[in-house]
């Protein structure tokens, strides 16, 4: 263990290598910059650079039908004047543009400057996932021959499966942010994700089934437990399963949420209702409720950037701070919301590294990164012995909210009719829908199973798409409306 | 990759021209280069005050690229913000290095010579460097008078997610190796304001209203909209839940597009060569009832009148001159009278069907043409809105639909829903947290009503609907 400081320190200069190197950046443009940036009196200005390369390669119909590769670059500046930003972004970073762009930024301010350049420090970084060298290209052949398995393992699954896609997308996002209070902080983030896609015949009905998942990963990560035919089969699963599923039922009922991917449950009840700028702007359901009750005393709800390898971990948030482990609801009782470097300042509250941005033409935001529920004691068994009619959800497609009001949904993909303490039928996806400030409340047992989703999560907030995760043990709510048209 | 200000003074057509040519020096087959200029602002004012000022300006260029032999083409797609030389290199280099890796595709690569084509753009009327003209300060002052006329509208309102205005303007130019070469303009601004409500309980509910053209003159007033944002907001509260039941369903414009544009979704080319549609096999069949016509339509071009007397044409919100092919965009009766007429057909999934585009590629900077429509509309019928509830004795008027549960290989749907309650024909109370369930393809047939109110606020327009036979399901 002695050597890791060290080995952290190194991969720290690494990443801020790539752009004085590759983009001739300098410390002496930075604080040009910020200068700029600053001089109509802004309080606080940051620079946030880009370079993400992805690539994306699918093979449908048995034939590698896609290959494509994109680079995108460029720098975003912003000036904060109290509850004022001023934004703009260049895809040109010479310094003529980057200077233009932080005049432009700097007048949502008006007045004389007042505020200076700190020296800056850098923020120390962990090594949350691994560090990948160039872009990927040297491994083309290697991913495809992950989605060849991944075609070969869904057609063998059933000959009743008749349509399958599989690609595999990953991209590596290289960051700096240099900001006017000193901040400075570097990163390499690599994101990849298998995705594989089916269809189902039979004489009477078409169903299709869909199954992926990855993370902060290299592509050895596939060669695991979560290999191409694992993700394979289970699409290929779903998608028959889904040829007999029957009406889902309509109403109020017993709900037993799986393990897993419903936790996106949670990311919608009250991941974003937590979010410090609604909060802020006392435009969430939640705002005001910090220390009351809002579900049970079985509930404890983290949100938790620090995971080695998940979708939704960062070794610093997009405005260059650490990320951490957020309690949001303790034991039913909410604690705290997540908030970037605006919302606390403005708020006098703790800032939780939840600034984050899709690119650098976006400003940043309090996000979510992995949102999960802790374990309770309970066995899954006794907890779907104990309904008498009811879902078992285990699997969902996306969710949505309406955070002022409270409303949200969320549409399961597997789920089966519980009866008398047994699972039965499969039903038909449907949507869910519930409140956020009281679903949980009705939260009577908690299992002791808790996983995380497989890394297949993005989340959608102003128009800004960011990787995150979810995740909770098996989970059974008292009430819940089921969207279905049966009985 | 280095960095420097020449792309900024090259030109983005010689650009992709030259993108094309080198591909083809590198033995590719076919070529084809997008290239994207555009100018952004964006203002965000809540409770009075700026919160948000965004200004800027990118540029892109995507390259695909072919090699054809006897068993078909093998392809790959690369795309870049770096305009340099360096960068142009790369992405020429990389996608001919990826093309090697894929498989030959007998139905991959350009449209034929002869399909190739654009409407004239000027004569679309899709550019008015007015947008680009309207000063800053003015852009901020039309959000805040938005927003103060939706906050002095009712004690109630006494808070808001903010007002924002959009102006953007963006250029886009298509070139490829079967000479195809074609560019457009298009212009857009807009505003809209999301209030927020809350009652004696403490219970809030928000909506919005806005108002987007092409053009300044085309915008409504910020007080008319800030005025609108708020009544609806207003009628939302004090919402309640409601038993488990079926009923009639009345889908009003702003809902309805999203319903009944599942009927192009269901048309889409992809989809119905892979069996993944509920309209698989169906062309020429009775897919709705026979009171359902859809059309979209790439070139429709509006008269508009003004306050001074005179007129102004514009084109609409799905208008262009070409596809993300290269072909001229088109009007395509869909559904007509209830039959599936027509496919929403690019190049490619027209090969695997053994039919003819029918010009609605979509192309973004990287990959592959999707599907994508121009503009689209169901055919009005002839009852007001008013007419169309006056019977119901019980049913929903859907405000809102909320999340994804739409299945389109199976048709069913399921999605959650706001909205009114229907009483003995009126619109007697709001109500929330319940979902609506059927299957499109009973939904289709079970529309008893179209009203006469088509209004185009965007690139799609559907009047109000009622469907019977959903489930509702609530408390």
């Amino acid at each position: 263990m002695a050597a890791a400081p060290n080995l952290l320190h190194s991969e720290t200069l690494d990443h801020k290598r790539y752009f004085f190197t590759h983009l001739g950046l300098t410390d002496r443009l930075l604080e040009r910059c910020l200068g700029e940036a600053l001089s109509a009196g802004g309080e606080f200005a940051d620079l946030y650079f880009e370079a993400v390369t992805s690539m994306s390669l699918g093979m449908d119909e048995g034939i590698v039908k896609t290959a494509a590769q994109g680079i995108s670059v460029g720098c975003g500046i912003r000036v904060l004047s109290g509850e004022r930003t001023g934004f703009a972004y260049t895809d040109d970073l010479s310094p003529e543009r980057l200077l233009k762009a932080a005049r432009t930024a700097a007048l949502i301010a008006n007045g004389p400057q007042t505020q200076r350049v700190q020296g800056f420090t850098e923020t120390k970084t962990p090594s949350l996932y691994p560090v990948a060298g160039a872009a990927a290209d040297a491994e083309v052949g290697a991913k495809l021959k992950l989605i060849e398995r991944a075609n070969k393992a869904a057609r063998d699954f059933d000959p009743r499966i008749t349509q399958v896609r599989a690609s595999i997308n990953d991209e590596l996002r290289r960051i700096l942010i240099a900001a006017s209070d000193g901040t400075f902080a570097s990163d390499t983030q690599p994101l990849a994700r298998l995705n594989v896609s089916v269809i189902a015949k039979d004489a009477v009905n078409t169903a299709r089934g869909t199954s992926g998942g990855g993370g902060r990963v290299t592509l050895d990560f596939f060669t695991g437990e979560k290999s191409p035919e694992h993700f394979a089969r289970e699409a290929a699963r779903t998608a028959i399963l889904q040829l007999g599923a029957i009406a889902a039922p309509a109403g109020e009922m017993e709900v037993v949420l799986g393990p897993g991917w419903p936790g996106v449950l949670l990311h919608e009840a009250v991941g974003h209702g937590l979010e410090a700028d609604f909060n802020r702007k006392k435009t969430s359901a939640f705002a005001g409720l910090i220390g009351q009750q809002v579900a049970s005393s079985k509930v404890t709800v983290v949100d938790n950037g620090t995971m080695p390898g998940r979708r939704g971990s960062l070794n610093v948030d997009d405005e260059g701070n650490a990320t951490q482990e957020t309690v949001l609801i303790e034991k039913g009782i909410l604690r705290g919301y997540l908030s970037d470097k605006l919302s606390s300042r403005l708020m006098n509250m703790p800032n939780t590294g939840s600034g984050r941005r899709e690119s650098y033409q976006a400003i940043p935001m309090p996000r979510m990164t992995n949102t999960y529920m802790l374990n309770g004691e309970d066995l899954p068994s006794d907890i779907i012995k104990s309904v008498k009619r009811g879902l078992y959800a285990v699997n969902f497609g996306g969710g949505q909210v309406d955070i002022t009001s409270g409303k949200f949904v969320f549409t399961a993909s597997e789920a089966y009719l519980i009866e008398d303490g047994v699972v039965t039928a499969p039903v038909k996806g449907a949507t869910l829908i519930g409140n956020g400030p009281e679903a949980l409340k009705y939260v009577s047992m908690v299992g002791n199973d808790l996983a995380l989703d497989e890394g297949i999560g993005t989340c959608g907030k102003a128009g800004q798409s960011v990787p995150v995760g979810v995740g909770m043990p098996t989970t059974k709510l008292d009430r819940m409306t089921v969207g279905g048209t049966g009985h | 990759m280095a960095i420097t200000t020449e792309a900024h003074s090259a030109d983005l057509l010689l650009l992709a021209e030259e993108a094309v040519e080198r591909a083809l020096s590198l033995g590719a087959t076919d070529a084809e280069a997008v290239a994207i200029e555009s100018e952004e602002f964006g203002v965000n004012v809540r409770l009075g005050q700026v919160e948000q000022l965004t200004e800027s300006g990118s540029r892109a260029i995507g390259l695909r690229v072919f090699f054809a032999d006897d068993a078909g083409s093998r392809t790959a797609s690369t795309s870049t913000s770096d305009l340099s030389q360096q960068g142009l290199t790369h992405i020429i280099e990389s996608a001919v290095a990826l093309a090697r890796v894929t498989g030959p595709d007998p139905f991959a690569g350009l449209p034929e010579r002869e399909s190739f084509g654009s409407n004239d753009p000027f004569a679309q009327h899709l550019y008015f460097n007015d947008v680009d003209a309207i000063p800053a300060a003015e852009r901020i002052e039309m959000a805040r008078r938005c927003e103060a006329a939706a906050l002095s509208f009712d004690t109630r309102i006494q808070n808001s997610s903010g007002a924002d205005f959009d102006a953007s303007s963006s250029r886009r130019i298509m070139v490829n190796s079967r000479g195809f070469s074609g560019e457009y303009r298009r212009s857009y601004c807009g505003f809209s304001v999301t209030p927020i409500a809350q009652d004696a309980s403490g219970a809030m509910q928000r909506d919005f209203w806005y108002s987007s053209a092409r053009t300044a003159k085309l915008l409504d007033s910020p007080e008319v909209v800030g005025r609108i944002a708020a009544e609806r907001t207003l009628r939302r509260l004090g919402a309640r839940r409601v038993a488990t039941q079926r009923c009639p369903v009345v889908f009003p414009a702003e809902t309805a597009r999203g319903l009944m544009g599942n009927l192009l979704a269901a048309a889409d080319g992809d989809s119905i060569y892979r069996n993944a549609s509920m309209f698989s096999g169906k062309l020429g069949e009775q897919v709705a009832g026979d009171n359902i016509t859809m059309i979209d339509d790439g070139t429709m071009v509006f008269d508009h009148a003004l306050a001074d007397g005179t007129s102004i044409r514009v084109g609409g919100f799905g208008t262009a001159p070409f596809d993300g092919d290269g072909l001229p965009t088109r009007r395509t009766v869909v559904i007509e009278r209830g039959v599936l007429k027509s496919l929403m057909l690019n190049t490619y999934t027209a090969r695997k069907l053994s039919m003819q585009s029918t010009g609605k590629a979509s192309r973004g900077l990287a990959g592959a043409p999707g599907i994508g429509g121009g503009n689209y509309f169901l055919e009005p019928g002839a009852a007001t809105p008013e007419q169309i509830i006056a019977d119901i004795p019980n049913g929903l008027y859907v405000l809102q639909t909320m999340g994804h549960g739409v299945n389109l290989v199976t048709g069913d749907y399921s999605v959650g829903a706001s909205g009114l309650w229907i009483e003995n024909g009126e619109l007697a109370y709001p109500v929330e947290q319940i979902t609506i369930a059927g299957n499109l393809k009973d939904i289709f047939r079970n529309v008893v009503a179209i009203g006469n109110d088509l209004e185009f606020r965007g690139s799609g327009a559907v009047p109000t609907v009622r469907v019977e036979g959903m489930t509702i399901a609530g408390s």
